[in-house]
């Protein structure tokens, strides 16, 4: 096996580990009995903090707010479109430098002046 | 998962932003003598910002059977050293806390101090003390005690603010910390794989940049290609 088919392979690897990670609390039924399964780890603190303190009352409330769990979870995705947009960008051009400067060497080498 | 708005007393939420207002200025202060210094930088400390934005937003399910997210912030610190990661972790954070309401403004220094200050120093932290195991290895503790420690500090503020009533601010750490640091521990365990795989393509593709950031040794080059 090359040095880049085992490269990419452990790759690919690590992909498969972290979805199992991802997986491994649904098929294992880590929510069952919750009243919502899998709701946010946040919700689940202000659950603590009402009680603790029964009387305190939030005294800001957030100046846009989706009007719908499908709208927050439009810009949810809109954020990681964006992020992986900009990551991607990143790979490529990091690529192609890489690829270019090596052709350039290797024809500077052929012609003999490198 | 961030402190939610308006869930910290007037007097912490003021608190924690004067803490954690200086470490912005600096790392803003920071990031722009490098971006002069080292205009070939742009790319990958775009890919820092990106790799932080992408995982902030991926809410993932974990054994206590709730959902939190990574934070993305291993990877600048590690890359760019922690005070730039705080100018791009609290970038990250006030999008979240104007378009998603998640997190808020009036916590924002809160969360700025946990998850854009304290993570990537402990992570830089973690990634120095492990760097002479291999780079890879050091960049998986790094990002995974700067995922871990973000929200074992959440728990330690919002026990500060609301202690049990009957077993005090430990007993309010121990219940806060159940909720966030066991959730988390898991999907510390994906932000460390992540970012090592990141960290694999770009020491394949991008070693010449990785060597100039002093993350890559020279020598190191070798075995990696």
């Amino acid at each position: 096996m090359s040095a880049r088919t085992r490269g990419g392979l452990i790759n690919l690897l690590i992909v498969l580990a972290v979805a199992a990670l991802a997986v491994a609390p649904l098929a294992m039924g880590a929510g069952d009995g919750e009243e919502e399964p899998f709701a946010g780890a946040d919700g689940r603190a202000e659950t603590v903090i009402a009680e603790h303190d029964p009387d305190y009352e939030p005294w800001f409330s957030p100046l846009y707010e989706p009007p719908s769990g499908e709208i927050e979870s439009a810009l949810f995705a809109l954020q990681a479109a964006l992020g992986a947009g900009v990551l991607g960008y990143c790979f490529g051009v990091v690529r192609t430098k890489r690829r270019l400067t090596a052709t350039q060497g290797a024809k500077r080498r052929a012609d003999g002046d490198g | 998962m961030h402190i939610a708005e308006g869930y910290l007393p007037v007097s912490h939420a003021i608190a924690w932003s004067v803490a954690a207002a200086p470490f912005v200025v600096h790392g803003v202060v920071t990031l722009s003598r490098r971006v002069a210094a080292d205009p070939e930088s742009k790319l990958l400390l775009g890919a820092c910002g990106a790799f932080c934005f992408v995982l902030s937003a991926l809410k993932i399910p974990s054994v206590t059977g709730s959902c939190s997210h990574p934070t993305g912030t291993g990877l600048g610190a590690v890359l760019f050293r922690p005070p730039i990661m705080t100018v791009l972790g609290t970038i990250t954070l006030v999008f979240q806390a104007l378009l998603l309401a998640h997190g808020g403004l009036t916590t924002l220094g809160a969360n700025v101090f946990s998850m854009a200050v304290i993570g990537p120093w402990v992570g830089y932290g973690g990634y120095l003390l492990t760097r002479r195991l291999g780079l890879l290895p050091a960049v998986f503790a790094g990002a995974f005690a700067a995922d871990l420690v973000t929200y074992c500090v959440t728990s330690a503020q919002l026990a500060l603010a609301f202690p049990d009533p009957q077993g005090g601010f430990a007993g309010a750490l121990a219940k806060f910390g159940g909720v966030f640091a066991v959730t988390q521990l898991p999907l510390a365990v994906s932000e460390g794989l992540l970012t090592v795989l990141v960290v694999r393509l770009l020491r394949t593709s991008a070693a010449a940049d990785l060597i100039r950031l002093g993350v890559l040794r020279g020598r190191e080059k070798a075995v990696a290609s």
